[in-house]
């Protein structure tokens, strides 16, 4: 009976965690299928109304920004592009960051990866103008490489990696070479498919990471063909219920990479134990 | 030239521990050549350097004709079980055989066929489609036999391999490794610090002892003429007996008797080593031994006691032999079965 009661109240509990971070979402869902006037008039609401279509669509299609040359729907190709980038290039780069700092014999490996990791002390936003200024020299304002490359370079990614490889036997790499294995047939066949679960981990985070960018790519793009979601957040002028579809919108995309990817998550982990 | 040669090879570990000490040996092609000694003696290093796996400090190691000081264990053609397997975990059964046959471009049809062989040699065919994950440990330890296998090596390196089965499946899996050397033919070296495997698995025994070979012989050469105090200790179970003594005249003092006529014209303090069952009970003899302990193994009886001076001394006699607890042995060295060791040099000198 006392564990009924105690699991109730820890229940009670989840249940109030859940409920504070869900409703006011629903919300801002339910009242961006009303019309503008109603909720001007009677503010948020928490049932559905019937202009979904409606809304949706026009937030979608609409040109938007000063001169009216984006689309929510460009916005969000290129926070996809973006995304995806930056995922890819900076899980990439850190698998053979971290292979080389372990495997390879480099003097000092250990002292380069912590330089590497103090990068951690020096994000973006602290390195800004000078990143802007190289990425401006480069001719790389106003396109997608310039928005993607300065951000895809993680101390983190390589700090999952290279703890990861140090926890794989030597004796897997000894008997692979044995098995006539060169370096880069180690690296493909062995620590990437024996790193998938933390690969994908590691890309829905980076995908989440270059999505929420904001302050890089306003200021590295000043046409407003680069706009991302996030910027548009903020930029999106409108009536209340457009901006309430768009922020819900703009949800979508690491809701959907985290329920795709989370699948390959979850076998991997439990495929290998 | 034989097939396997090592030329002075020593091995000095970058943090200076000199591991193996200018070693030469020659293998035969076909030879089963098992590596003894206790923990830390150098033979894992030994075997790696055969294999590749670790630098040569100076010396060289030829193969087939080849000198491979400097040749990359990926292009040695030999092939390595490690003794916890390293099988590689995200392939299954299959694919582990069939890594190395790929790495070398090989057909997709002769590389099943072989992967099927050699499965069906090892009796794993019905789990080629498993992860290692899914297997028990001895057929975890014959896939990582198969994946030497398949690739036809000039060599086998055998590392411990048998050191994380349980008695009863070493014990066959030790047999079955002998048998298929020699169904197979292939050229082995296996490194073991368990005296029986290395006794009953070896064509020839290389003792190792801090980095260097002790004595190099058959078997039964090694068991029957050891030619140091560590050989003898080492090769035998139970372990030889040793005795304090002192060599004039071809007389031997040791504790509470004396032999006569001793073939060495040694003088000094010496070891005398008596194996336990290079003794008979005899009226009168020269050893008096008080019984602690029996052990008895069904076939044998392992009696352990004292001597008159409290020393401590085995003798192994037929299991059919009733020994009471407390009771006076009086023992003999059958057929003069003893050896004498220089007592500072441990050198053999009978
Ligand atoms: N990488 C290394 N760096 C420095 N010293 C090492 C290294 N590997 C081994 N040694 C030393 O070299 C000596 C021989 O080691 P080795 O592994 O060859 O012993 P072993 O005979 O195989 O012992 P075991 O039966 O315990 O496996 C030991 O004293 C060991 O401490
Ligand atoms: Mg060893």
């Amino acid at each position: 009976m006392t564990r009924f009661i105690t699991s109730s109240f820890s229940h009670l509990i989840l249940l109030i965690g859940i409920l504070i971070m869900v409703v006011p979402v629903w919300m801002i869902f339910a009242s961006s299928t009303h019309t503008s006037s109603m909720i001007n008039m009677n503010g948020l609401q928490m049932f559905l109304g019937d202009s979904f279509y409606e809304n949706y669509l026009r937030v979608l299609l609409y040109q938007g920004g000063f001169f009216k040359e984006i689309t929510a729907l460009k916005m969000f190709f290129n926070s996809f592009i973006m995304a995806t980038g930056v995922a890819i290039l900076s899980v990439v780069t850190s698998l053979m960051a971290a292979y080389a700092l372990v495997y390879y014999r480099i003097k000092h490996a250990t002292l380069l990866f912590w330089i590497i990791f103090i990068t951690i002390l020096v994000p973006l936003e602290l390195r800004i103008f000078p990143t802007y200024s190289v990425m401006a020299e480069l001719n790389l304002v106003n396109s997608y490489f310039g928005l993607i490359v300065p951000i895809s370079a993680s101390a983190i990614a390589t700090l999952f990696f290279r703890q990861f490889y140090k926890t794989v036997p030597d004796e897997l790499l000894e008997s692979a070479k044995l098995d006539g294995a060169n370096t880069w047939r180690f690296f493909v066949d062995f620590l990437i498919p024996l790193s998938k679960t933390m690969i994908v981990a590691m890309l829905i985070f980076m995908f989440v990471f270059g999505y929420n960018q904001y302050l890089w790519p306003l200021l590295v793009t000043t046409s407003e063909q680069y706009w991302t979601v996030v910027m548009g957040l903020k930029m999106m002028s409108g009536s209340i219920v457009h901006r309430f579809a768009f922020v819900i919108m703009s949800m979508v995309p690491p809701i959907l990479i985290i329920i795709v990817l989370q699948k390959h998550f979850i076998k991997g982990v439990f495929q290998d134990k | 030239m034989s097939f396997l040669d090592l030329k002075n090879v020593t091995k000095i570990y970058p943090n200076g521990t000199k591991a193996v000490h200018e070693t030469s040996l020659s293998i035969n092609e076909g030879e089963f050549m098992v590596f003894v000694g206790p923990s830390g003696c150098g033979k894992s290093t030994l075997l790696r350097m055969v294999a590749g796996l670790e630098d040569i400090t100076e010396g060289d190691i030829n193969l087939d004709g080849k000198l491979m000081n400097e040749v990359d264990p990926s292009e040695r053609d030999v092939a390595m079980v490690f003794q916890n397997y390293a099988l590689y975990p995200h392939m299954n059964v299959y694919n582990n055989l069939a890594y190395g046959l790929k790495n070398r471009g090989i057909d997709k049809e002769t590389i099943e066929q072989k992967v099927n062989d050699a499965a069906k040699l090892l009796q794993i065919s019905d789990y080629l489609q498993r992860k290692p994950s899914m297997l028990s440990g001895g057929q975890r330890q014959r896939v990582a036999m198969g994946r030497a296998i398949v690739r036809n090596p000039k060599i086998f390196l055998f590392d411990e391999p048998l050191s994380n089965l349980d008695a009863k499946l070493r014990i066959q899996m030790r047999l079955e490794i002998k048998k298929l050397q020699q169904k197979v033919g292939v050229t082995s070296i296996f490194v073991t610090h368990d005296q029986v495997e290395a006794m009953t698995l070896a064509d020839r025994l290389a003792v190792i002892n801090n980095g260097i070979i002790e004595q190099l012989g058959t078997p039964i050469e090694i068991y029957d003429n050891p030619k140091s105090l560590f050989v003898a200790g080492f090769i035998g179970s139970p372990q030889m007996n040793f005795l304090d003594g002192n060599l004039k005249n071809k007389t031997l003092s040791a504790e509470g008797f004396e032999i006569k006529d001793i073939n060495s014209d040694y003088e000094g303090e010496v070891t005398l080593g008596i194996r336990p069952e290079h003794l008979i009970q005899t009226e009168n003899g020269l050893i008096n031994l008080k019984v602690d302990l029996v052990e008895q193994l069904g076939s044998d009886n392992l009696v352990y006691g004292q001597l008159k001076n409290k020393k401590d001394f085995c003798y192994r006699c037929p299991g059919n032999q009733t020994i009471e607890k407390g009771s006076n042995l009086s023992l003999n060295i059958e057929n003069n079965k003893h050896y004498i060791f220089d007592k500072s040099t441990g050198k053999r000198v009978n």
